[in-house]
């Protein structure tokens, strides 16, 4: 699905991360140890969230050549399942994460192992509406709210001795999980496994005929990314201490997919710009009320007719690196 | 009348007719999307937007100037239709030698620009529109009232379905679409123009969805909503019917809408997803689609 250009990617190593990215975490980690001393703390929590969310969906997309189109099944529906657990079940912070996580995981795992079974735009479609499925059972479920959603959930103790009542203790805990998702995505692309999910993406007859199981790599990378995006919305759940169905909706699906366009598809850092750029814009914008539905059209147009590397994409043309 | 599993027959056939006439716009809608995809290979995400956009531009031609229904029958879509060209013409055409996957992306941007304008500009509560004083009232059929205009409605659709099918599948334009899809640079080298084809499928197929929103506007509110809810559905009827044929597109969209009618009498509260599950499992069986031709 990326452009052939932006693929002169000559990333062979598997084995320890480039100087350059090394650097770019490092400046990355301390700018936002210092950023909640600067910005209100849970717009920047807002942003981390959606930058895991972009990044495990950028997994699937960029690396995986999958164009899912129901990412928000995984990100809502964890934070469903985190909300409940921590309201109902009264399960520490970590645990409803670790819950909304796993549920987003087998969610993956399942629709996954339907969806691979169509290819292209049929899997996109596949993806999308499965997604609604699962939009009508957040709407319509018992422990869902319907409309109002999981309001108030309590943020708890983390560790069951760290209250994370106050605004900096969560900032530091959500720094942490999102942060090692990050991470561990990275990790993830540049293992084995990521050198051969790019050879699927590349050239899948080929992956094929040399004897690799690419429907199973397709599943695992599948659940993989609706886990991390799992981990995100369950982390956006304490945050706001809310869950609710605009999390589950397919704009969201689609919100992710414009996060992770513009900031370069196929790329470490572009779903992080992406996602901060977009969440910043709505942010700001929000008085303008469904203008900022029309803006993210004419991104997306303007992305997909002359923008498609995006903007780290372009950044690493420039820098004739990889990022 | 016979009562069957306890369910009243008025409440049975009620759901059977609010079923067939879903099932009328699910067949209209995934007819217009088959006939796009067949020749420009593109999942046309704009199409709930455009549907939305003919029952809008329905509705403004008779507030604004006084147009009633039978000519706006006409011409929303064709407004609609002509829309459709220039979009092809200055965003769709470029991005025919790339991954089928931007032009998702790309009618997904249109979608959102499109909807998002109406909702600026009429909100979200929804217009009403008159249903025309000819298909006013309705006939009593003993077992059931039926509405004139829901009969219209189906009536109007299997029109529109079965002569879009015979365009397609018996007539000479029909022959060179469906070579064009095969091998356009063939087709173009015996002389047939397909780039001009190609804008006219697209201009057609959105036409299709103008029409369908049209039909709908004296049904349901005119609002900018209404095409989002619908589109999704849409989807998983071509994922079950199959992209191959057309045919398929049509009997997948009638069949469906029915089903989902006949749910909402036995199990109201499976009615949303019933659409879906059955998409699952025919994903499971068969997952080229009902229709499909297998990949």
């Amino acid at each position: 699905m990326a452009d052939k250009k932006t693929d002169t990617d000559p990333m062979a190593q598997t084995e320890s991360m480039p100087m350059l990215h090394r650097v770019i975490f490092a400046v990355l980690l301390i700018a936002l140890i210092i950023l909640p001393f600067y910005v209100y703390p849970i717009f920047a929590m807002k942003v981390m969230c959606f930058a895991l969310f972009a990044a495990a969906f950028n997994l699937l997309l960029g690396f995986g050549g999958l164009l899912s189109f129901g990412h928000a099944a995984y990100f809502g529906g964890a934070s469903y399942i985190a909300a409940h657990a921590a309201k109902v079940w009264g399960l520490t912070p970590e645990l409803s994460v670790l819950c909304g996580a796993a549920a987003a995981g087998v969610l993956g795992f399942v629709i996954g192992s339907l969806a691979i079974r169509r290819q292209g735009i049929y899997f996109a479609m596949v993806t999308l509406a499965f997604a609604q499925m699962v939009y009508f059972v957040a709407l319509q479920a018992d422990f869902t709210g319907g409309e109002d959603g999981i309001q108030s959930v309590p943020r708890g103790d983390l560790f069951g001795l760290i209250p994370l009542a106050d605004n900096i203790a969560l900032y530091f805990f959500v720094l942490a999980v999102t942060f090692c998702g990050i991470l561990l995505l990275y990790r993830i692309v540049h293992s084995p496994f990521g050198q051969v999910l790019k050879a699927i993406r590349e050239n899948e007859p080929r992956a094929i005929s040399l004897g690799y199981d690419v429907n199973r790599y397709k599943l695992i990378v599948f659940t993989l990314s609706a886990t991390m995006a799992g981990v995100a919305g369950a982390t956006k759940a304490q945050v706001f201490q809310l869950a609710s169905l605009t999390d589950v909706h397919w704009s969201m699906s689609g919100e992710v997919v414009l996060m992770t366009l513009l900031g370069g598809m196929g790329t470490i850092f572009g779903p992080l710009v992406g996602a901060g750029i977009i969440v910043t814009m709505q942010n700001y914008l929000a008085t303008f009320g469904a203008w900022v539905t029309v803006i993210q059209g004419v991104i997306f147009v303007l992305g997909v007719l002359m923008f498609r590397e995006g903007i780290v994409g372009v950044l690493a043309r420039w820098l004739k690196r990889p990022l | 009348m016979f009562e069957l599993l306890g369910i009243p027959p008025q409440v049975l056939l009620g759901q059977l007719l609010l079923g067939l006439i879903n099932g009328s716009f699910y067949a209209v809608l995934s007819l217009g999307l088959a006939v796009i995809f067949g020749l420009l290979n593109i999942i046309n995400f704009a199409h709930g937007a455009l549907y939305m956009a003919g029952a809008f531009v329905a509705w403004m031609l008779l507030a604004y100037l006084g147009i009633g229904y039978w000519p706006a029958l006409i011409l929303a879509p064709l407004i609609v239709g002509v829309f459709g060209i220039v979009l092809e013409r200055t965003m769709l055409s470029r991005l025919y030698h790339l991954d089928h996957l931007y032009g998702l992306l790309l009618t997904f941007g249109l979608a959102l620009i499109i909807q998002g304008l109406f909702r600026n500009y009429y909100g979200i509560s929804g217009l009403p529109y008159q249903i025309p004083d000819l298909l006013s009232g309705g006939h009593n059929l003993g077992f059931m009232f039926l509405p004139n205009y829901r009969a219209w409605v189906v009536a109007a659709s299997v029109v529109v379905c079965f002569g879009t099918w015979f365009m397609i599948e018996k007539t000479r334009l029909g022959a060179y679409l469906r070579a064009a899809t095969e091998n356009p640079v063939l087709v173009g080298a015996f002389g047939v123009n397909v780039p001009l084809m190609i804008m006219l499928t697209y201009g057609f197929g959105v036409a299709l969805a103008g029409f369908a929103g049209v039909l709908a506007a004296p049904i349901y509110s005119v609002n900018p909503t209404m095409g989002e809810q619908l589109i999704i559905v849409v989807f998983a009827v071509v994922v079950i019917g199959g992209m191959g044929s057309i045919m398929g597109a049509i009997l997948t969209g009638y069949m469906l809408g029915i089903v989902e009618g006949l749910t909402r009498v036995f199990y109201p509260e499976g009615s949303a997803v019933v659409i879906f599950v059955i998409m699952a499992i025919v994903l499971m069986i068969k997952p080229e689609g009902l229709f499909g031709r297998p990949v």
